[in-house]
């Protein structure tokens, strides 16, 4: 009756460690972890401000999906490097457990009968959405955090709307499963005899090689290796030991400009024409009309220094850098908005790039820490990092300090 | 009396449940299906299918030789100094592969101004440690039991 060369069969999983107790340690930590990975996920697309301009929303089409939006803070300067390091870092380092996760249940796929009842059915189908939804969300961030943009699409509404899909699943996994998960694990850390019973233990297991805790501990150590090797990234001090994230290792070049660099000038279409002395112009405009400045010019208005730290959507950051420029609420009052500055948008000189134009929010223009930088770690902006001038706001996205400014709009968007 | 075939309905918080997920997800769907709905299907559903039918057989299998080879041998276990840096190994491959197999090296260079080319070196000599690592731990092991059980036979 039992044809145990078939997966269908509970014979054919023979490993003695599937069964209730692994799967429900690997099911909470990833309760966790994921729903960390979907917060911290859903802040980033509010860092972004996308409710402000249409240039800084990728996904214009969310409805619904969007009810939680609020205006980004400026304060504490690190919080979206906290937040976006947390995403990046985590999701990588969760990836161990999620392989493991699955694995523990692949029996599960090939039970018999298919469905048992019509919520079962319906949970089967779920279950599709939640490995296929889960491992696309996975897949596409860590191809895009090494700038692989093979997946069908932007980045942006993929990822996002993947979210969505997936969390829904998720929930309703949650829910069903999270009860019998926590008693699980209760009885583990209880000194109850260990009882081996449902439907992952093997009927016929093969002799252990690695006991659970062991199973446990190398699924763990795989997690600490790509936490290890990843985590530096967000840290100038730490970067040597991130040895294959895409933004440890070296610096790209020595001294002041010595820091990690998102898109190069070559990169992003810069004409070193446009930018000399002689060509370059700051565009300001505002309530009383517009201004023209030369480096030069800028140069000579009230200069101020913030130490911010550049931090990526990719999930790697520098630690803060010392940035002299003019203040942006300064810059919004030689064009009639004194005392309380408005939105701004900003245009940078670059060719290509989704955010080669970007809007910036009242409460970030006003932080007396947002700079027009010309300078930075006291030397002159190299072109890389947007000579002859940027855009540094704190806790912002990076792709919101734009580089190589040439048009700075202040007034209602 | 007829007797009718019915399909059991199961648990109803369980369909009600389920109902207001397929629904949620069902409306993030179609914002996500809008652009290229084939391309992003193909993707969901190749994610899990690849993973569950491909990835996770050939690993299994792979485990199952190196576990036969051993045991072939009367060195069963030893499975866990294999199976732990070959799957460390492995893991940084696939997390990293875009990087690794050098198809991203131009952009990469391009965009971020670094040098695409450490990153398959790096990967070799981390796997070099992980097994050097593996090894000697092993040998520890080895030399620590034939100390504890000295041979009879002269």
């Amino acid at each position: 009756m039992d044809a145990p060369h078939l997966p269908t069969s509970p014979g054919f999983w023979r490993s003695p460690l599937r069964g209730p107790r692994f799967t429900s340690v690997l099911g909470l930590v990833l309760l966790v972890g994921i729903t960390v990975l979907f917060v911290t996920g859903l802040l980033s697309y509010a860092a972004y401000n996308p409710g402000l301009s249409p240039v800084n929303d990728k996904t214009p089409d969310k409805g619904i999906l969007g009810f939680y939006l609020f205006a980004w803070p400026t304060h504490p300067h690190w919080l979206y490097r906290l937040t976006q390091g947390v995403h990046v870092t985590l999701g990588i380092t969760l990836i161990p457990v999620l392989l493991a996760k699955l694995w523990s249940v692949i029996p599960r796929l090939f039970a018999l009968p298919p469905a048992r009842s019509l919520a079962h059915a319906l949970e089967r189908i779920s279950l599709l959405l939640l490995v296929g939804g889960g491992l696309f969300e996975f897949v596409t961030g860590v191809l895009n955090v090494q700038l692989d943009y093979v997946f069908p699409g932007s980045f942006y509404p993929l990822h996002f709307y993947g979210a969505w899909v997936f969390f829904a699943a998720f929930l309703a996994h949650a829910v069903l499963k999270t009860p019998a998960a926590v008693r699980n694990v209760r009885r583990m850390r209880g000194s109850e005899p260990a009882a081996v019973e449902g439907e992952l233990v093997s009927p016929r297991p093969a002799p252990p090689t690695v006991s659970r805790r062991g199973a446990l501990w190398f699924v763990g150590g795989g997690s600490a290796l790509l936490f290890t090797t990843t985590v530096g990234q967000d840290f100038d001090g730490l970067r040597r030991t991130a040895l294959l994230a895409p933004h440890g290792g070296a610096v790209p070049v020595s001294g002041p400009n010595g820091f990690q660099i998102n898109k190069t000038a070559a990169y992003a279409g810069i004409d070193p024409a446009e930018t000399s002395a002689e060509a370059w112009r700051l565009v300001v405009t505002g309530r009383t009309g517009t201004v023209r400045l030369s480096r030069a010019q800028l140069a000579e208005l009230p200069l101020h220094s913030s130490a911010l730290p550049i931090a990526c959507v990719e999930g790697w950051s520098t630690s803060d850098q010392w940035w002299r420029g003019v203040r942006l609420r300064d810059l919004a009052a030689l064009v009639g908005h004194e005392g309380d500055p408005p939105d701004l948008f900003v245009e940078s000189l670059q060719r290509h790039g989704a955010f080669r134009r970007a809007a910036l929010r009242a409460n970030q223009v006003a932080d007396p820490r947002s700079l027009l930088a010309l300078y930075v770690n006291g030397e002159d902006l190299s072109p890389d990092h947007g000579h002859p001038a940027r855009v540094i706001v704190p806790a912002a996205p990076g792709v919101l300090n734009t580089k190589w400014v040439a048009r700075l709009t202040f007034g209602d968007l | 009396m007829r007797r009718r075939f019915r399909i059991p309905f199961g648990s109803p918080f369980q369909l009600l449940l389920l109902a207001c997920s397929f629904a949620l997800a069902a409306y993030a769907g179609v914002r996500l299906l809008a652009d290229d709905w084939f391309g992003v299907a193909l993707w969901l559903v190749g994610a899990a299918l690849l993973h569950d039918l491909v990835f996770l057989p050939l690993y299994a299998v792979a485990d199952r030789a190196v576990v036969r080879g051993l045991e072939a041998g009367r060195r069963r276990a030893w499975a866990m100094y294999v199976r732990v840096p070959a799957a460390l190994s492995g893991l940084l491959l696939l997390v990293w592969f875009p990087l690794i197999s050098g198809t991203v090296d131009r952009r990469y260079r391009s965009a971020t101004a670094l040098s695409p080319d450490g990153f398959l070196a790096r990967w070799l000599l981390i796997t070099a440690v992980l097994f050097a690592a593996s090894a000697l731990l092993l040998a520890l092991r080895v030399r620590r039991a034939t100390k504890r059980r000295p041979s009879a036979v002269h």
